[in-house]
């Protein structure tokens, strides 16, 4: 029976400017950041939820040629390569206000939704990313199961 | 830190000229001015959006924006728009009691016979035929309801819409 989830890999055309996105703005913290030789393993994550890493990888060789890489780049930037991100956080309308002043752009400002409030935004590549305030009775669940996990 | 040799990459882009990267580059760059266009798109799509203003948020021409958008996303941007209105209908009929002419104002509609006649085309039956049959929608983010429950304007879906 598989028992947690440890990494989502998203692609981002860049590693440094990926880094400066996802840590410099939006507060993640670089879990890992090894030169392998044949890729550098770079992986961030949620200060206090480090179990759970996001790898940061770079489309091109040797993992794939130069052809594939460039239609991997091509669907990155159209926001159609499946790179999707949801975080949650306590106070959507804070944490919107932080990064908008740290000079993140939104695609959309926080909206009530049924399971909360959310809102949304792409990194410098075109994967969108979103952060919701669950409504409380998610967020009751989501500590509950939170609590059994450990 | 290397491996051995023989799995050792090229060091990057060795094998692409500069040429190569420099018009790679500017489709990306492309691809994502058409992304801003379309994220403006999915969320003021109820205010009256013109091509002069959309071509501005893409930062190109108004020429160069239909057709880039086009080349881009298979589609033009008025379409887009278009079926991006009728979605967000589709779901008000679906999610609330609201009268038909409110929510085509609400969409971004000036006239009822406007929505009435886009959402047949796009749709293939009234709005207040949709509403009756009453399709029920799971509970997703709606960021995901946004991008598979828009009226595709590729023919295929929409087919296996009505079926």
């Amino acid at each position: 029976m598989l028992k947690s989830l440890a990494i989502s890999q998203i692609y981002v055309l860049d590693q440094g400017q990926a880094l400066d996105f996802y840590v410099g703005k939006l507060g993640l913290k670089v879990r890992d950041d090894q030169d392998l030789g044949f890729m550098r393993w770079l992986t961030v994550a949620v200060p206090g939820d480090e179990s759970r890493a996001i790898l940061l990888e770079r489309p091109g060789q040797p993992s794939m040629d130069d052809k594939t890489a460039e239609q991997v780049r091509d669907l990155v930037t159209k926001g159609r390569a499946g790179g999707h991100l949801f975080f949650i956080t306590d106070d959507c309308r804070k944490t919107y206000d932080e990064l908008r002043a740290k000079g993140v752009e939104f695609t959309e400002e926080p909206t009530e939704r049924p399971y909360g409030i959310d809102c949304g935004l792409r990194d410098p590549f075109g994967n969108h990313i979103r952060f919701s305030q669950p409504t409380s009775v998610a967020s009751v669940e989501q500590s509950s199961s939170g609590k059994q996990r450990r | 830190m290397r491996g051995t040799p023989s799995i050792v990459p090229p060091p990057r882009h060795r094998t692409r000229t500069c040429c190569d990267y420099a018009v790679s580059r500017a489709v990306e760059d492309s691809n994502l001015r058409m992304l801003r266009a379309r994220d403006a798109m999915d969320r003021t799509y109820a205010q009256p959006l013109d091509i002069p203003a959309l071509a501005r948020i893409a930062i190109v021409s108004e020429a160069h924006f239909i057709r880039t958008f086009r080349a881009t996303f298979g589609e033009t941007p008025h379409r887009y728009l278009q079926r991006r209105r009728v979605e967000r209908a589709m779901f008000l009929l679906r999610q609330t009691d609201r009268d038909v002419t409110e929510i085509c104002l609400d969409v971004g509609f000036n006239s009822l016979g406007t929505f009435s006649r886009s959402f047949r085309d796009i749709v293939g039956e009234s709005p207040t035929d949709y509403r009756n049959r009453g399709r029920g929608a799971a509970a997703v983010p709606t960021c995901f309801a946004m991008a598979w429950t828009r009226p595709s304007s590729f023919g295929e879906a929409r087919e296996r819409g009505r079926g």
